[in-house]
């Protein structure tokens, strides 16, 4: 088991034709993952690298059965994109475009109410289940299948947390990058309720960064509903107040959302908190000791 | 993208929202030329207000009122040119190179308004106080029953009915709730159609004749929306910004100017934030955040150290690259063209994974260049603050 996505994942490439949909797109499916076509509307009925073309996510849908999208769509249009996928039933949607305007992504939060689609993203480097499918940008090489979920914020740094349990000989379930944004479609709670779930995750590595709430509301459901034990990192523990530090979600503002409080409302739930970035490794093979006693 | 009261005041002012009659000033002169517009058009007194891009103006001796027209030209050439540190500015402070001469109002009430996009709700959230002229956060802190809260349906404004709501609850006379409705509408529509993070009128004033202002205003826009703007994207005053954060904006990096001596360049944000946590954690400081992005280009990356180089305090360099989208091949080419254009003397410590690093390492042993490279994060952080002190 995994989360989210395993070997039968049907993937679409929202932006499939364009240089990063391109180079990514390959790379996945070097991977293993089954990705069955593109969407750019225009170019529908042309083939590009060997896959056809859509014009329309739909067409894409009845022609290859895909049940998953990717989008690498620019900024501009990829609120758009994602809203098209969700009409079109997709059961996940994976956005890694960066700089979405944050009322643009209002409205295409609004939309996925109420819609079977699960949004990962945007502004984040997808989801990886090692050894079965991989959706995003992460650099597949350091992943090892194992029994460690990762939920993230920040890509690089789940990047840099994989590295350190790979090194150290401990695999990954799933690791997600649910992105940067002040809106995105899947939230640390979300993700920590399917690896509770699941069963190939012993060990969950929770990473977050200055900005928002997120690991406040996170603890409380950790210390309330959680039986794995979880290890976390929050980024961003010297990082000056009321300045945006690269993600657009990123900020202390009004003295809230400071790397402290949030430190302090992981550890008060049973949190074990790498202090820094370069004990994550560390700290959940001490986790895992713990786990196996259970 | 932050902008000035006036400028602020400027757009409220198309959309409906009342605001005092006043005049942005950059000189003695003008700032005279326009009191005396304001006492000859009936204003019984002037405010100066300096415009900067920070709050505390006024506890930092940047806001004062003249009864004539000669005060109110010798307090602008007092305050023009005056560098004003308040607790937003940090202590060095920001030089005033802007002023707005307002009339002065008959204020009975000092009242809040605000508009943020609520993360959790992932919608707008309009917000009013009778606490008006106090920070929110410290109401929020304090009497967060205070704050009255109405959630924006996506798509759609502030309803007539919820502004009504608010203006009822901000304890408005009923002759005034109409007005007030209107004025509030008006905000909203201010805010979305121009695409704002945050909104924050404070003080709403209502005055002892039942009329409504804004009195101050703040607007800050949502930078990744910024494209479809182009008319706003011209009320930037860079003279507001960091010199190298503004050089760091034309090749759209992430730079933020820190305290530190340790020069850091990062992929991501998250990895960024934590490297300059580890290099605090090894006993040094770091003299930046730099995100050079997910998609950076060779030339981008000769740009980014460039303007790390550029600052200073410098005195080692440290290269952390998890590479995704940005190919760690890409990132050395830029290095080693960056360090040959600029003949650095510096140390840099260079930490490289992800997609290509073979290649990469690859071409910064063909330049011959004198690189420490490193292993782990944490190596990496000792030896450049160990670089860095010697």
């Amino acid at each position: 088991m995994s989360i989210l996505v395993d070997k039968s994942t049907r993937v679409i490439v929202q932006g499939l034709t364009g240089r990063e949909g391109t180079f990514h797109a390959k790379a996945c499916a070097e991977y293993g993952t089954k990705i069955v076509g593109g969407v750019t509307p225009g170019k529908g009925g042309t083939t590009h690298e060997g896959w056809p073309i859509f014009n329309t996510v739909q067409e894409g849908v009845d022609k290859t059965g895909a049940d998953a999208s990717v989008i690498f769509v620019p900024p501009p249009f990829a609120a758009d994109a994602i809203m098209e996928a969700a009409d079109a039933e997709l059961e996940l949607i994976v956005c890694i475009t960066e700089g979405i305007p944050t009322l643009d992504m209002v409205r295409a939060w609004e939309y996925l109410q109420n819609r079977r689609s699960r949004l990962i993203g945007p502004n984040c480097p997808g989801i990886i289940s090692p050894g079965k499918c991989k959706i995003g940008i992460m650099p597949a090489r350091i992943h090892l299948e194992g029994s460690v979920g990762i939920v993230s914020r920040s890509g690089t740094l789940t990047y840099e947390a994989v590295y350190q349990l790979t090194t150290r000989g401990i695999g990954q379930s799933t690791a997600i990058g649910i992105g940067g944004d002040p809106i995105i479609g899947t939230n640390f709670v979300d993700a920590l309720e399917l690896f509770n779930k699941d069963p190939q995750t012993e060990v969950v590595v929770m990473i977050g960064e200055i900005g928002g709430n997120a690991e406040e509301t996170a603890a409380e459901y950790v210390k309330s509903r959680m039986k794995k034990p979880v290890v976390g990192f929050i980024a961003g523990q010297t990082a000056p107040p009321g300045r945006r530090m690269g993600h657009a979600g990123a900020i202390i503002s009004g003295g809230k959302g400071t790397a402290a409080e949030k430190i302090k409302a992981m550890e008060s739930a049973g949190i074990r908190v790498a202090k820094s970035p370069a004990e994550i490794g560390e700290t959940v093979v001490s986790a895992i000791g713990v786990a196996a006693k259970a | 993208m932050k902008i000035h009261e006036y400028q602020a005041k400027a757009i409220l002012t198309k959309y409906g929202v009342a605001v005092p009659r006043g005049e942005m000033a950059e000189t003695r002169e003008q700032a005279e030329a326009a009191a005396k517009r304001l006492f000859d058009a009936g204003a019984s007194g002037v405010v100066i207000k300096a415009q900067i891009h920070a709050g505390g103006r006024g506890k930092g001796g940047g806001v004062k009122i003249a009864k004539s027209v000669d005060e109110a030209a010798d307090l602008a050439s007092k305050i023009l040119g005056m560098t004003l540190v308040t607790h937003q500015t940090g202590p060095e402070g920001r030089v005033v190179r802007r002023l707005l001469i307002e009339e002065t109002l008959p204020i009975e009430k000092e009242l809040y308004l605000g508009i943020v996009i609520d993360r959790v709700e992932a919608r707008p959230v309009f917000m009013a106080s009778a606490a008006g002229g106090m920070e929110i956060e410290q109401v929020a802190a304090e009497k967060p029953d205070a704050i009255f809260k109405e959630y924006i349906e996506p798509g759609m404004g502030l309803e007539a009915f919820q502004a009504r709501k608010l203006a009822f609850q901000l304890g408005l006379k009923p002759a005034q709730i109409h007005e007030a409705a209107r004025l509030m509408t008006g905000l909203f529509r201010a805010f979305q159609e121009t695409d704002s993070s945050l909104m924050e009128i404070n003080p709403f004033v209502s005055c002892t004749d039942g009329r409504l202002f804004a009195l101050d205003a703040k607007i800050n826009f949502d930078d990744n929306a910024l494209f479809r703007h182009s008319d706003l994207r011209d009320l930037r005053d860079i003279t507001e910004e960091d010199p190298l954060e503004v050089e760091a904006s034309k090749y759209s990096l992430n730079y933020i100017k820190l305290d530190g001596n340790v020069g850091c360049m990062v992929n991501g944000a998250g990895l960024a934030m934590a490297t300059m946590d580890i290099i605090q954690y090894a006993g040094g400081m770091p003299a930046n955040f730099l995100d050079v992005g997910g998609g950076a280009n060779s030339e981008q990356v000769t740009h980014a150290f460039e303007i790390l180089l550029s600052d200073k305090n410098v005195k080692a360099v440290l290269i952390n690259i998890f590479g995704g989208i940005l190919r760690v091949d890409t990132l050395a080419t830029g290095v080693v063209e960056a360090a040959q254009k600029t003949h650095i003397q510096l140390p840099i410590v260079l930490r490289l994974e992800g997609t290509n690093v073979e290649a990469g390492r690859e071409i910064l042993k063909q330049s011959g260049l004198n690189f420490i490279v490193a292993d782990t994060m944490k190596d990496a952080a000792e030896k450049v603050v160990a670089a860095a002190a010697a």
